[in-house]
Formats: structure tokens, sequence, C-alpha cells
């Protein structure tokens, strides 16, 4: 469902909110986060990807807060009250319970939605709610401002509420400390966490790569977007490796309505840079260049305030 | 044969899955049958293409309402764990959005006014490449229900012979719903920081659900040491060390199989899955 915008102000600036999302992984989502966070100076940054969460290992933040987040139940059956009636396993949409050869039924913790019917149904009240551990989530200090990350449990169920925390927790700190920009780095695909990570913002970067596949994924992420009633921003990296390609991606995204910042150069300077772990701007290859000029284009498109 | 369930996963996106599972399915030289998990953003009817057998919408189960039955009385609000029905005035309302479809709702409702609606989740197709069978689930746009949908997908592996499943990316529980009835999983990564970072989550995810795992670093002279250390030290097999090939990147980039691109590689996909269908026997 479509939200409306939301426009913050802290004085008489805007707070924007930024997320860099891709549809295809792999396309550079968080190299360039960590390397726009540098030239922006100043920004709360915020690594929505909870289930594969690598920007701080590049932005390298001070720990400074740490929380457990809790957030809905799974289910969990006593072996010695249940009867092996299977009611629970019949009515599970889920697959998430199976049976034991003497019948004793057993839910699979990872595949369990939390959704109490099993519980609901059973005759012998064999079945217990726990409330689930999703996962945690930090804030750090880094040299641009807070970063706000998580890390989900592995395996763990992954409805976007912990995406969520970690957006709201940046939205805070943003507002009160007067930070002007938010910076998100997305998830792959354009499932739950996905959505989570982008509804409401002012805009969404979608970054991808010259291939069939990149292609391929970018236009179903932009259909997401545009669904979410999201302007979307379009960079195409590694753009050199296959040039007329990379050149029928931007000319398709503009027919759809994207505006394309930019393309960045295939540089093995990038991966220099992650090894470094520093950013790709700090480390200074030549796709340092093609990563400025991005900036540049995205910095006057959305009317960012920066230093 | 009997059934054997290969599964290709990372923690990482863009490692190199697609790659790699359709690298061995054209290495096999029995009939294969493989299947496109990542149904959020499913690639390998890029690669392989050819006539189409099927085309099936998937559904689930959401609530309707009838507001002439309904008494308001909220109980189905009480148990929804999703927030996805309200009684804000004199009959509950569903929120589609939130709804997980999980049945509750309706089980409980006393004055049976909740009725199951079909809404379509996503698809599931299957066509044929010589002698791959494939099939590809393929999410909705806007709509959530991934594992559902990734279930009805691992619904076509094949009763005999050998299934190979392309798993999204990640460790929640997209990957999971991939991986669940795995027999063996096959980890891609490659070494860098965020490589070895996602290999780490990824092979937790795989430890929790009790299957048996082996790493092929892609890309292998891109980085450094650091993912043979680890899977060294903790005792993980390492099937192979694939090259970073730009001949390779480029053809991928056209939707060209790696093994097509370059025959000599042929040889090396068809050696790695005897060696996984081998690990699989020992597992």
């Amino acid at each position: 469902m479509p939200e409306q915008v939301r426009k913050e102000t802290a004085g008489s600036q805007a707070l924007r909110e930024i997320v860099v999302l891709s549809g295809k992984g792999g396309t550079g989502k968080t190299s360039l986060c960590a390397a726009w966070a540098g030239l922006a100076k100043r920004a709360v940054v915020a690594d929505c990807d909870v289930d594969a969460a690598d920007l701080a290992l590049v932005m390298t933040p001070r720990p400074r807060e740490a929380h457990d987040f809790y957030s809905g139940v799974v289910a969990a059956i006593d072996p010695a009250v249940c009867q092996g009636c299977g009611h629970c396993q019949q009515q599970c949409r889920f697959a998430a319970i199976s049976a034991a050869a003497d019948g004793i039924r057993t839910v699979t913790t990872q595949a369990c939605e939390g959704c109490g019917v099993c519980a609901l149904v059973c005759p012998a009240a064999a079945v217990a709610l726990h409330p689930r551990l999703v996962g945690r989530w930090m804030v750090g200090d880094t040299q641009v401002g807070p970063l706000v990350h998580a890390r989900l449990t592995p395996g763990g169920e992954n409805s976007g509420r912990l995406v969520t925390v970690v957006r709201n927790r940046a939205r805070e700190l943003a507002v009160e400390q007067g930070y002007a920009l938010r910076l998100i780095d997305g998830p792959p695909g354009l499932g739950c966490p996905v959505i989570a990570s982008c509804t409401g913002a002012d805009a969404v970067v979608l970054v991808t790569e010259p291939s069939r596949s990149g292609h391929h994924d970018l236009i179903r992420i932009m259909a997401l977007a545009r669904r979410l009633e999201l302007r979307c921003h379009v960079i195409v990296n590694r753009w050199d490796l296959a040039p007329e390609l990379s050149e029928a991606i931007c000319r398709e995204a503009l027919d759809l309505g994207a505006h394309v910042l930019g393309t960045i150069r295939y540089d093995r300077g990038v991966v220099a840079a992650q090894l470094a772990a520093t950013n790709v701007c700090a480390f200074d290859t030549p796709a340092s260049d093609d990563i400025r000029a991005t900036w540049s284009a995205l910095v006057h498109k959305e009317s960012l305030h920066v230093m | 044969m009997t059934a054997l369930r290969l599964a290709i996963a990372s923690g990482k996106g863009g490692t190199g899955k697609t790659t790699v599972a359709v690298g061995l399915a054209l290495a096999a030289h029995d009939p294969v049958s493989l299947l496109d998990c990542d149904v959020e953003e499913p690639n390998i009817h890029l690669f392989l293409d050819g006539p189409q057998l099927s085309d099936n919408s998937v559904y689930h189960a959401v609530p309707i309402i009838d507001p002439a039955r309904c008494n308001a009385c909220g109980r189905c609000n009480e148990v929804c764990r999703f927030n996805a029905v309200a009684v804000p005035g004199s009959a509950a309302l569903v929120f589609p959005e939130l709804c997980h479809a999980c049945g509750a709702c309706a089980l409980v409702c006393p004055a049976q006014a909740i009725a199951q609606a079909n809404r379509v989740i996503g698809n599931v197709s299957r066509h044929l490449h010589h002698q791959v069978m494939i099939t590809t689930g393929r999410l909705e746009i806007g709509q959530t229900a991934t594992p559902t949908l990734i279930r009805a997908v691992l619904g076509h592996a094949a009763a005999a012979g050998l299934t190979i499943i392309d798993a999204p990316p990640g460790t929640g529980c997209a990957a999971v719903a991939a991986l669940a009835t795995a027999d063996l999983v096959v980890l891609v990564t490659e070494p860098t920081p965020f490589g070895l970072h996602d290999l780490q989550l990824a092979w937790s995810m795989v430890r929790d659900l009790e299957r048996p795992c082996v790493v092929v670093v892609n890309r292998c002279d891109l980085g450094d040491d650091r993912v043979d250390d680890w899977c060294a030290q903790q005792d993980i097999t390492i099937v192979d060390h694939l090259p970073e090939d730009r001949r390779l990147a480029a053809a991928a980039a056209r939707g060209i199989p790696a093994t097509v691109a370059v025959p000599a590689l042929s040889a090396r996909y068809a050696d790695l899955l005897a060696r996984l269908t081998q690990e699989c026997c020992h597992a």
C-alpha cells in the first residue's frame, strides 16, 4: 500500500532519506553507500540488509549501543503432552510441522511463521508460543555519523520487522542530532525486507550491472518502486563490461521514468578498497571519479543539503 | 538413481550461484531438474531457454469478511499476530498487505463471517532445455509470500535422479525455505571481506538446518586467502576454486552459460558434479 512521502523537518532543513536497492544481488550497493557516506561527510547511515550486513566492514563503527530484538512468537510442541493427532500439521500453512515415527509433532523453528494456528487447534494444549529472538541491532559511531545496523539470527524469520527497527532508529537519530541526510543500504530482492527498507523514502537509487540478469532484475525492482510511488534513480555499475547493454539499460530506465545518475567503470581497485576496509573514494582508484560524479548528480537532483 | 537434491546458495548476492547451478545442470549426463527458487529475481531462464511446458498461478488464501454475518466480536483481531485484521466499527476489516494468510481468523470466527479467497502470490512455470527441466518461480511484484512460492517450486523436485536448486541470496526465511530439504548445500562465495562475512552467516544458517555443506570459491583470484583460511579452521571442504575470467563475465552478461562460452569448462563442471554427488553419499 503506497504511503505518503513524509517530509520531516529539523529547523529549516528538510530531512532526506535515500535508499539504495538493486533487485539483483552483488551489483555494488554497499560499496557505493560507503563511498557516498564519505562524500556526504555528515549523514546517518543504516544497513538494512539485515541478513547479510556488510557496511560495518568498511565503515568500521565504534560500538555505542546494542539491543536484542524480539518480535512475534515461535511455536514449540511439548512431546510429553502431544497426542499425535496431527491437527497442527494439517492446519499449518508454512510446512513448519513434521511428524516423528511415533506421531509426535515437532516445529521446525526456522520455518515457523509465528501465526499461532497450531496452538489454536491443538486439543491437548501441547503448543507453547515463545517470544522470538529475531536478531540484534546496533548503533556505532563513524567518521560521518551514526551507523545503525543489525544482525538477523541466521535462518531467522525476516518479515521486515528488524529492517523497520533499524530504519526507525536511523530516523530518530537524524532528528535528535540534526542530520539532514539518511543513507540506507538496502537488501537484494524485492520482498518483505526490501519493502520495509523503502516505503515512504524520498527516493531510491537502483544500482544495476550491464547483464541480462541485472537488466531483468532492474525492471522488476523498478516496478516495485513505482507501486510504492518512489522516485527512482539508476546507476549502471561496471558499465564497461558490456557497453551496449549498459546503454540499453539506461535508455529503458529513462523510458520508464527513472533518472539516470551515471555509470561507474569496472575497477579492481573497488575490491582493493574493501580489502583495506576503507571506502572506494578514500582509497582513490579510477572508479572514485565515477562515484563522485554520481554523488554530485544525486545531490543536485535531490537538492541534498551537504557540507 | 535415488533422488538427490543439491542446493546452490550463498550469503552474499552476486557470487555466482546461478552461474554454478546452470553449469552443473548442463554438465549432468542424465536428465536433471533445475529449480529457480530465487523467486523475487529469477534468472535461470535468461541462460537456458526452451519450449514452455506449463505456467500456473500460485495462490494463498486470504480472509474476506462478510459484513452481514460479522458481529464485531473482535475475536479475529485477538488471534491475529500480524495486526492484519481490526474491528474499527461495526464489522471487521482486513489489511491485506499485513496479512500472512495463516487462516487463524477464519478458524476462530464464531459467526462464520470469514471466508477465504485465493490471492495470487506469483506463478510457477516449467520449460525444457535439452535434458534440463527448469522450474521457475516468479513472485508477483508487491507480494511478500516468498517462502510459500519457493515451497511451490520445490514441489517440482525430481522424484528420482538429480535436482539442482538455485537458492536466493541471504540467510533469512527465503534462503531457509529453499535449503530446508537439500541433501547437500553448496555455498558459493568470493574471497573478499563481504564474501567471507556473509559465508560465515550462511554457514551458521545451514548448520542450524542440519544440512551438509561445502564451499565453492568463485572469482578466487579476486581477493585474498581469508576464505580459504576460515574454511580450513572450520574444517569445511572447499570443492573448487573458480578463477575470475572476464570472458565469462562478458558471456554471462549476455546470458551465455559458462560452459558454452568456454567449452573447456564442461569437463571441470562435470568433475565438480561428480565430486558433489560423492559428497552427498558420504554425508
